[in-house]
């Protein structure tokens, strides 16, 4: 079963062309890698599954981006397509409020209203992020006081509140340092098999140690997908054996 | 980004692997000379001759591990440096059981032989061929050629089994030659180990290049 | 280091050292200069709750700079924010009229209050015939500061990371509810500045003022009244020349009206910072 089914996805920003005829199915309840050089497409790619795009003038899609079987860009309201794929960035961006706020965004978004109700999701959540421990005497307390790291994952927990099917994550690691960037791994690891991930990386590492599947871009071109092992064994294409051996360009 | 220093280190490997090569095939040849010519200082040569090609495998070694280390080698790069690995275990193996056939060598100096060596010079010609063209196919990353090495290893088998059959023959005749029959055998079945070890060789230079191991994927 | 860099260096301090010397000095000069001409000057009967040719109380004043203060902001802020969220959040980054708009805006800053004044004497005063009246004198003000509060509240908008509204739509928040609840917030403490800034100019100004309030020194019973601030009172008092000494004790009024503001301002841009980023 696959959450995501993309097909013929053309992608311009006005004139530049930015995604090449791709065509990709991202299997749900794993861990799929986007890897390739900047501007290679790939997080144009992600923010094209939640819509994101449609935030940036001039940007035109051809082809179907189909969720569960549901074309995003017919039809659906992009309020719930973004409660049902939720997405972390780069940077982690907790907004300037209490960490409890902070998780209880999205839900009050969403029309949840009731305390008893946001109190038990906001736990729920911070515990799914593995975060709860660290945070549970300091609700009410500013989250942008948390360390980078516990920023992000408050970040990953304000996305789960939502209840989501699919997490996209672009880079969400780029900004932290190793220990950070290990205990996001991990808890990626933990939370997959509940939720299908997609996630951007540069770091190629990261997508063979997490991913189960891995696609690799480049100038706008999905050039290879596969099983993660097989890719950084044995990768088909000469493009990507010479981009994750470091031979690129 | 192109990778200039892991290139040359790569290259460097592949040179020292390339030598201890010279050396496992030097030992090979010399041991074998040294047997039909019963010459004992090239034998005992071939024993000394051990300790460098131990000392060779140590230094790959640790080029690879070094390498795995700083580099986290993917792909191709990744099946060539576990390749080394794995290859290094057989050559030195090889250079072991060359210096059994120049120890048994020395032994027979001194003795007449029971029988004109025929087959076993043969054996000892097809296995250096088979070392060496294995460790030819790893740097020529050419398949075909591997799948040759692994080929020409019944040639050997049987040349063992010729050997073999010699050999009982001899000692039913008189049961005198009994004691020297049974040093060859054993030299014959060195030459008949160095062979499967030249297989194993040639097995993971096939799997460096498609990843698959024996027909199962590895990878 | 070189002889000359050493040299150049030492003048460079000298100078800097020097400037902020002077600068201070003259604040320093006008601050003890009202206080030691304005305090021995102030009285019990300057609050006095109506003013007279014999008793020229600045209680009436003082009530009426707040009422034309609050009367502004009441009509310049909503207004410069509201517009201010249309040009940030709403209207297209790098559009032509946004651009006109922010320099017609630029403009209208730089322009001399008397102008002001005397607009809103020919359009409050005379065209709608509110006469003089405090509220065409607070509605003059809220024009006069409303490019003021404008570019102050669209630079505190344009300052919130990109990355906050981005995380808001990604979960799913439309813009109202993304402006409202995640970037307005953020910018406050900045937005506060400004309205600060602007009660500084309210305060101030006598130009634009005298030709629309008026100058009758009385508690307005309603906007369309006449009135003065502190700072006309102490243009009328010096003008006339009688009453110098309760001037300068209005001055010091005013100055302790002007800490007070900052202070306060100070504190709740501090308190929302605090509440927001844990600084």
């Amino acid at each position: 079963m696959n959450c995501f089914d993309i097909e013929n996805l053309d992608l311009f920003y006005r004139d530049f062309q930015a995604l090449k005829d791709v065509n990709i199915s991202i299997p749900t309840n794993e861990i799929t890698a986007f890897i390739g050089p900047s501007g290679c497409g790939k997080s144009t790619l992600l923010k094209t599954m939640n819509r994101m795009n449609d935030l940036i003038e001039g940007c035109k899609i051809e082809g179907t981006v189909k969720l569960f079987e549901e074309n995003i860009y017919e039809n659906m309201d992009v309020s719930l397509l973004r409660k049902r794929v939720g997405m972390v960035f780069q940077k982690p961006n907790p907004f300037p409020m209490s960490i409890y706020d902070n998780i209880a965004f999205g839900p009050r978004t969403h029309g949840v209203k009731k305390r008893y109700d946001l109190d038990e999701l906001v736990e729920q959540s911070l515990k799914k992020a593995a975060i709860w421990d660290e945070v549970k005497d300091r609700l009410k307390k500013p989250a942008l006081g948390l360390s980078g790291g516990q920023q992000q994952r408050l970040c990953i927990a304000r996305a789960l509140a939502v209840n989501p099917e699919v997490l996209l994550l672009d880079e969400p690691t780029s900004a932290l340092d190793p220990i950070s960037t290990g205990k996001i791994e991990e808890l990626l690891l933990t939370l997959k098999g509940k939720y299908s991930i997609i996630i951007v990386t540069h770091n190629m590492q990261q997508a063979a140690r997490i991913s189960d599947r891995t696609a690799f871009f480049l100038l706008g071109e999905m050039v290879e997908y596969g099983q993660t092992e097989q890719m950084f064994a044995m990768p088909h294409n000469k493009r990507t054996e010479d981009y994750i051996t470091g031979r690129f360009g | 980004m192109v990778r200039i220093l892991f290139d040359e280190q790569l290259t460097r490997l592949n040179n020292s692997l390339i030598e201890m090569g010279g050396l496992v095939e030097y030992s090979i040849s010399e041991t074998t000379e040294a047997l039909i010519t019963q010459d004992e200082t090239r034998a005992k040569a071939v024993i000394v001759n051990e300790d460098t090609i131990d000392d060779k495998e140590k230094e790959i070694e640790a080029m690879c591990l070094k390498l795995m280390l700083s580099q986290q080698p993917v792909a191709s790069d990744f099946r060539q440096i576990s390749t080394v690995l794995k290859m290094l275990t057989d050559m030195e193996r090889i250079g072991d059981q060359a210096s059994d056939i120049a120890e048994l060598c020395i032994l027979l100096s001194k003795q007449d032989y029971i029988k004109k060596l025929e087959h076993i010079p043969k054996m000892a010609e097809e296995t250096i061929r088979m070392v060496s063209e294995s460790i030819d196919a790893f740097v020529r990353r050419d398949t075909k050629l591997a799948q040759e090495v692994i080929d020409r290893d019944d040639i050997v088998d049987s040349l063992f089994d010729e050997v073999k059959r010699e050999l009982i023959a001899l000692v039913h005749k008189s049961p005198t030659n009994g004691e020297q029959a049974f040093d060859l055998l054993q030299i014959a079945k060195y030459y008949e180990r160095i062979g499967d070890h030249a297989v194993n060789i040639a097995e993971w230079v096939i799997f460096s290049i498609t990843g698959k191991h024996k027909d199962t994927q590895l990878l | 280091m070189t002889r000359k860099a050493k040299f150049t260096e030492r003048l460079t301090r000298v100078a800097v050292w020097g400037s902020a010397a002077i600068a201070f000095a003259a604040l320093f000069y006008i601050i003890g200069f009202i206080l030691i001409k304005g305090i021995p000057h102030l009285k019990p009967s300057l609050f006095a709750f109506t003013y007279n040719s014999d008793n020229v109380s600045l209680f009436p004043a003082l009530v009426s700079t707040v009422i034309t203060a609050l009367l502004a902001l009441i009509v310049a802020v909503p207004l410069g924010v509201g517009a201010a969220i249309y040009l940030v959040e709403y209207a297209k980054r790098g559009h032509k009229a946004v651009n006109v708009i922010r320099i017609m805006a630029e403009t209208l800053a730089g322009i001399p209050s008397i102008i002001y004044g005397l607009f809103g004497l020919l359009f409050f005063v005379t065209y709608l015939h509110w006469g003089y009246s405090t509220l065409a004198g607070s509605i003059t003000l809220a024009i006069m500061i409303l490019p003021l509060v404008l570019r102050q509240t669209e630079e505190s908008l344009l300052a919130v990371p990109d990355i906050w509204r981005e995380g808001a739509f990604g979960l799913g928040a439309g813009k109202l509810r993304t402006v409202f609840r995640v970037v307005l917030p953020a910018a406050t403490p900045g937005i506060l500045a400004g309205v600060l800034l602007a009660i500084g100019r309210i305060v101030g100004e006598t130009a634009a003022l005298i030709y629309t309030s008026g100058t009758v020194a009385q508690i307005p019973g309603n906007p369309m009244q006449s009135s003065r601030t502190l700072s006309v009172h102490m243009y009328a008092l010096s003008s006339e020349g009688l009453h110098m000494n309760e001037g300068y004790a209005t001055a010091v009024i005013l100055l302790i009206l002007v800490v007070l503001l900052n202070a306060a301002s100070a504190a709740a841009a501090k308190r929302i910072t605090r509440t927001q980023k844990g600084e």
